[in-house]
């Protein structure tokens, strides 16, 4: 290839299928790639994981103490384990809280920059996003749940489905949460600032999502509703029920479905509110 | 390669009429530019902050949605085709970066191969150009968070090329350089523009960038276009004369009058006096000079291209 004139414009031979792969491919290696260089944040994230993760499980072990039966919410004390000690690694997998990037390029106009590619923005963010989950599904998932295996009793699954359903789960988790926090981040479109509408997903994610205590301790009628209306105990709350093995085979994979089913309406829903942002963009300052 | 006709771009603000109410006002900021650029030819594109620059450019590579008029590039509609337009462009934002802001500059460089689909030789040879033409080399492993605003600027001439744009938009691409990176840049883009396959449009405040690239110069103030010619096109139709500044001996007289020149410009005392030369060449000015009274110093100035364009803005002003 020596001697090639290296100005003269040629695309890729390879087919258009094969092509996107690599693309995705590239893009989701480097939100692997770009996470890989916060070591410290890393290790700090994690200590800190590990340490609410103690408090969170003692103070549920204690519930489970008090309650008549000993199973708050239908779950015995070493799925409780389970559920605090996987929720503590997959908080940074799903990235509950954090991400304002694309609110912050929108406010400064970097935007611009995602909107020159020849990849959809909402594409490109996605696969960064699931590098960047694959990053912290083996620095932020592994040592809380080591430490939660080692000094609690925790529920091993007893189903064979039970660990490749949960991986799947976990997958469909980071998407819905992507889905999430991309429209919440959209609003800066709008509203410039979206620094408002991230608080309030803050708030309610955590609260609504599973994080703070299982739903199931809500009245069957509130949980129910909230995992059919909205996709937040997707993104938490479902993979860890999977993974403690709270409910029979059928619902286990049921749960799922309901997942996936919101990880499409939430990505169509995303699109759509790209689309129309790009029509009425405005780029800050020069 | 670049039509536009009456492009146009409004932008609404609101602005605080009492308390609690608020008057909706539009703001022209492009208002109807009509354009041709064709294959190869390398634009200035000037103006004063504000004039709607960097909207045209915004709207040239379809990150904004015109307000009204055409505009095609490529022979593409920037907006409704801008993933299939941005393989065939290449954008650089002075203010912006496209770069990862995490990742070492290579990596960056090997991820937009892929974005792009660039074949591996293709995008080696054309890196190894920039990487000697830009003097990479010395950077290429450090994050880019890390670098220098020269050489991060000569990093996003490199990203916006590894496709092998036919044409390339640059926005300020020398602002807050200093002299030699700035010569780098301009060195760099002079040897692109005179390859011929790359047509360039440059928007900028730095004039020397124009004088030294572009042949063809764009002036636009309050979104419309109010120059499009060469630099000397511009001189020309602006009056700008060469001047002839001397140092007197003694006091300019009183009435001096020199032939084919007008008394522009006295200073410290009549010792020092400014004749704009209209049409006689600078020595028959400097006989006419000389002969009438007695001089220490002598300098023939060409017009200055700042001069010129400020001129050109001030008069402009009232819209």
């Amino acid at each position: 290839m020596v001697g090639k004139d290296a100005s003269v414009l040629t695309i890729s031979t390879v087919g258009p299928l094969r092509g996107s792969v690599t693309t995705f491919g590239a893009l989701v290696g480097s939100g692997f790639r770009r996470y890989t260089t916060y070591r410290q944040a890393t290790i700090a994230g994690t200590f800190t994981n590990i340490v609410f993760g103690y408090l969170r499980c003692y103070v549920l072990l204690a519930v489970a103490a008090g309650t008549v039966g000993g199973r708050p919410g239908g779950y015995a004390p070493d799925q409780l384990v389970t559920y605090v000690w996987l929720g503590q690694g997959l908080l940074s997998v799903v990235m509950l809280w954090g991400w304002a990037e694309l609110a912050e390029r929108i406010r400064t106009g970097d935007v611009a920059a995602d909107l020159l590619r020849p990849v959809a923005p909402l594409t490109a963010y996605l696969a960064a996003d699931l590098g960047r989950a694959a990053h912290g599904m083996l620095t932020r998932f592994i040592p809380p749940v080591v430490v939660g295996a080692l000094c609690f009793p925790m529920r091993m699954p007893t189903r064979w489905q039970t660990v490749p359903l949960f991986l799947v789960s976990v997958l469909i988790a980071v998407v819905v949460s992507f889905g999430c926090r991309y429209l919440v981040n959209a609003t800066a479109y709008w509203l410039q600032d979206a620094r408002g509408p991230i608080l309030l997903w803050t708030l309610g994610a955590g609260v609504l999502g599973g994080l703070y205590f299982p739903l199931r301790l809500l009245p069957e009628s509130v949980a129910v509703t909230l995992w059919l209306a909205t996709p937040l105990p997707s993104i938490l709350q479902t993979p860890l029920d999977v993974a403690a093995e709270r409910d029979g085979p059928a619902l286990q994979l049921g749960l799922v479905a309901l997942q996936l089913f919101w990880a499409v309406v939430l990505l169509v829903l995303a699109a759509v509110v790209q689309k129309r942002a790009e029509r009425r963009l405005v780029v800050q300052g020069g | 390669m670049i039509r536009t006709n009456e492009l146009r771009k409004d932008f609404t603000v609101r602005v605080k009429s009492g308390r609690f109410r608020r008057e909706k006002r539009v703001v022209e900021a492009v208002a109807g530019v009509t354009l041709s650029i064709e294959p190869g030819e390398m634009v200035g594109y000037i103006g004063p902050n504000g004039a709607g620059k960097s909207t045209t450019l915004k709207m040239l590579t379809g990150v904004l949605t015109p307000s009204g008029g055409d505009v095609e590039v490529c022979g593409l509609r920037p907006v409704p085709q801008r993933t299939k337009l941005a393989l065939n462009i290449g954008v650089v934002f002075g203010q912006r970066s496209q770069l990862w802001w995490d990742l070492p500059l290579h990596e960056s460089f090997a991820l937009l191969r892929h974005i792009y689909r660039v074949p591996a030789a293709e995008h080696a040879a054309r890196l190894r150009r920039c990487r000697d033409l830009l003097d990479l080399d010395d950077f290429l492993d450090i994050p880019v968070r890390q670098l220098s605003l020269g050489q991060r600027m000569r990093g996003e001439l490199t990203a916006a090329l590894l496709h092998g744009p036919r044409v390339l938009f640059l926005d300020e691409p020398t602002i807050g350089l200093d002299v030699v990176s700035k010569q780098a840049v301009r060195s760099f883009l002079a040897e692109l523009g005179a390859t011929g396959d790359v047509t360039l449009v440059l928007t900028t405040h730095d004039l020397a960038d124009i004088e030294r690239l572009c042949e063809r110069l764009v002036v636009i103030d309050h979104g419309r276009v109010v120059h499009d010619g060469t630099i000397d096109a511009l001189h020309t139709r602006y009056g700008s004369r060469r001047s002839l500044v001397a140092d007197l001996a003694d006091p300019l007289p009183d009435g001096f009058v020199l032939p084919g020149a007008t008394l522009v410009g006295v200073e410290a005392d009549r010792h020092r006096v400014t004749f704009a030369l209209d049409g006689v060449t600078a020595g028959v000015a400097v006989a006419g000079l000389v002969a009438a009274v007695s001089i220490r110093d002598l300098s023939v100035v060409e017009p200055d291209i700042e001069d010129v364009v400020a001129r050109l803005y001030a008069s402009t002003d009232a819209p």
